[in-house]
């Protein structure tokens, strides 16, 4: 029942994440998030697989450290501590996540689910978890909330390969974890030279290149 | 063989990325590019002899989609070093990494035979093109280099998720890893449909936005009109190839589970609206590059649409895909001289170009004849063959819609093209010191010439590979 209590928790987080002001605190949100996924694979008995003890390692060192480093790194590099007048309210924000998370519920009952995950959390908090990822992505102005965003709608993704956990190659898994931190190193980098050319990191700013 | 053509690229990033001298960089993309086409060749003759559980190895469609790419890479490569002599401000060492790497992930894609190898390779191009895009270093190509990183990295997560709700519909069946796409084909009746349907359906979204389908390209128009001209060749012709392949191995599964009627339909909506979007653009578009990259929206639909009309006309947008990569480092590389010439790639501007640069003129103009379907050249032969192939299958309507398309394009298209090429120069133009080159333009004509031969003729080995990629997408591993 361990891991129907991370994943709560999780889903919990997802709210935490819609809410807060603070670039800071959206980043610590993001990497409890990102340990909380680590334990999940460990919560659900598979000690014996040692590919499984691998990725829960590599996740919570990924998504729990480096990335969460790589991004407090660019906060300080760019002098954003707050993110201020999102396209969406907080609370509207909020009372969409908490529209999202009980849609998930609800259509991940009617899933073609296997008889064994039909009863478990992982689908309704991966489906409202990328919802979540999806609502930071658009609704967020600085160029770093959106990259949380992005993490986010990743963790929803991750959440659903916990049906596969077992079975998933490690070679993949290795692959998407370092994709990811890549990514946001890339993504680091580039909010840099952002607010080095435009002296700001607010992507209203771009808006030079249309038809 | 197979892992000497992925890492043959990666070697020579590190040794371009640590060497000093920028000449010498710079050549050791040409010699990669050439050795890379060399070993490629040698490893195609083996594409019919693959054993079923290989995790990586080439067969007929992965070949022939690398072939393109290394192609493509070859023109871009020969082409490559004249043009960062006229960009002698910039440092292109990140440049000429980035370049080798998307190649060799390019490589790890096409022989990727496990549909999560093959999406970490895709993401692997997005990552390693990105820094390209910016080249220019200013605030119109960091805002296109945000928004490609930011809209792909979104659209290959989507893939992701379609990718593991494939692998889902296999377990649900009882099927267990690793799911080779050969497996997953030959077990496809075991696998759970409404989650294959599913993720089918996430894969065309997510490997759709890299290949920048409409509506999903809104990256395209900023990342090729921001980025130099050979940049905007290799994301035309490269990493849209390669993103098709990464969708059409997941529609042969689909195709061989039975599903593809399903399947088709989307393909067909998402190409015809591709192209009435691409259209719509194109008219009174006054940035050359820009044009461009609505053509490469208006492609890649003719790509999907071809695949959703199927028969033969799945053989011919295989072929087009090549048509269009070879016609499309034309556009992109003489627009990138025009651009260089004029300093400048918006019309009013920019016109005459015939009598300032004149074999560029040429070239662009050739292009955009090819481009749209002037025959010989080979897009003329894929574009009649998928045309002639929807009126003879029953789909009049989509026939006639493509054609009609077609046709508007064209005249959309050439009233940019004819003022860039043909118009009175303007008389407050800009001087710049460039002149058209034997190496600005040699590369272009060698792809022109590949195009034009194309069309008239295509050597049986070629032709037996399209064969074999036409069967696998009818579903047979």
């Amino acid at each position: 029942m361990l891991h129907d209590l991370l994943i709560a928790l999780t889903m919990l987080t997802n709210f935490t994440l819609v809410a807060t002001h603070r670039v800071q605190k959206s980043i610590q949100v993001a990497a409890f998030q990102g340990v909380l996924l680590g334990f999940l694979p460990l919560s659900m008995g598979l000690w014996r697989h040692t590919h499984v003890l691998l990725l829960a390692a590599a996740t919570i060192l990924v998504k729990g450290w480096l990335i969460p480093f790589l991004l407090r790194r660019a906060m300080r590099q760019v002098q954003i501590h707050r993110e201020v007048n999102p396209y969406i309210s907080y609370t509207l924000s909020l009372m969409l996540c908490a529209l999202g998370t009980g849609i998930s519920l609800v259509l991940a009952h009617n899933l073609p689910l296997k008889p064994g995950d039909a009863h478990g959390l992982f689908v309704p908090a991966a489906l409202s978890t990328l919802f979540t990822g999806f609502l930071l992505l658009v609704s967020r102005r600085k160029a770093l909330t959106q990259v949380v965003g992005y993490l986010v709608l990743e963790n929803g993704i991750y959440l659903f390969g916990m049906l596969l956990v077992e079975q998933m190659p490690l070679l993949v898994e290795t692959g998407i974890l370092l994709d990811l931190f890549v990514g946001i190193f890339v993504m680091g980098i580039v909010i840099n030279h952002i607010r080095a050319a435009f002296d700001s990191t607010d992507t209203l700013r771009m808006a030079e290149l249309k038809d | 063989m197979a892992w000497l053509l992925i890492a043959l690229p990666l070697f020579a990033a590190a040794i371009a990325f640590a060497t000093p001298s920028p000449t010498v960089r710079a050549r050791i993309l040409a010699v990669t590019g050439l050795l890379h086409l060399g070993a490629l060749v040698g490893a195609l003759r083996g594409w019919g002899t693959l054993p079923p559980d290989a995790w990586l190895g080439l067969d007929a469609l992965g070949g022939w989609v690398l072939l393109v790419v290394s192609v493509l890479f070859l023109v871009c490569a020969l082409y490559a070093p004249a043009y960062l002599e006229l960009r002698p401000d910039r440092d292109h060492r990140i440049f000429t990494g980035s370049l080798l790497t998307f190649l060799a992930m390019a490589s790890l894609l096409a022989q990727a035979r496990h549909p999560g190898l093959a999406w970490v390779a895709m993401e692997t191009t997005t990552l390693a093109t990105a820094p390209l895009v910016y080249f220019n270093r200013n605030r119109r190509s960091l805002e296109a280099t945000w928004k490609y990183l930011l809209i792909g990295s979104v659209g290959i997560a989507l893939a992701l998720l379609g990718t593991l709700f494939i692998a889902y519909a296999a377990q649900t069946g009882g099927l267990s890893e690793p799911l080779q796409y050969s497996r997953l084909m030959r077990e496809s009746a075991l696998l759970s449909k409404p989650w294959l349907r599913a993720g089918f359906v996430l894969s065309l979204v997510g490997y759709g936005t890299k290949m920048g389908i409409a509506p999903l390209h809104a990256w395209k128009p900023d990342a090729y009109g921001e980025s130099p001209g050979i940049v905007g060749a290799l994301l035309a012709g490269g990493v849209t190839s390669c993103a098709f392949l990464a969708l059409l191995r997941i529609y042969a599964v689909v195709a061989a589970a039975g599903e593809a009627a399903f399947a088709q339909e989307l393909l067909i909506g998402f190409g015809l609206l591709s192209m009435a979007w691409a259209l719509v653009f194109m008219v009174r578009q006054a940035d050359f590059k820009r044009l461009l990259a609505y053509s490469s929206v208006e492609h890649m639909g003719i790509l999907v649409l071809g695949i959703g009309i199927g028969g033969n006309a799945t053989r011919f947008a295989l072929f087009h895909l090549a048509a269009n990569a070879l016609v499309k480092s034309v556009l992109f590389l003489s627009a990138g001289n025009i651009h260089r010439s004029y300093a400048s790639k918006t019309l009013p501007f920019v016109t005459g170009a015939i009598r300032r640069t004149p074999v560029s003129g040429w070239l662009f103009l050739l292009g955009f004849l090819a481009i749209t379907g002037t025959p010989p050249f080979a897009p003329f032969i894929s574009e009649f063959n998928i045309a002639a192939a929807a009126l003879n299958g029953g789909h009049v309507w989509i026939g006639a819609a493509f054609l009609l398309l077609l046709s508007a394009i064209f005249l959309g298209m050439s009233d940019t093209v004819l003022q860039v090429v043909f118009g009175t120069p303007s008389h407050e133009r800009v001087r710049t010191p460039y002149k058209d080159t034997i190496a600005t333009t040699a590369p272009l004509v060698g792809a022109l010439v590949l195009a034009l031969v194309m069309g008239l003729w295509l050597p049986r080995p070629l032709q037996e590979m399209l064969d074999g990629a036409t069967r696998f997408l009818g579903g047979l591993p």
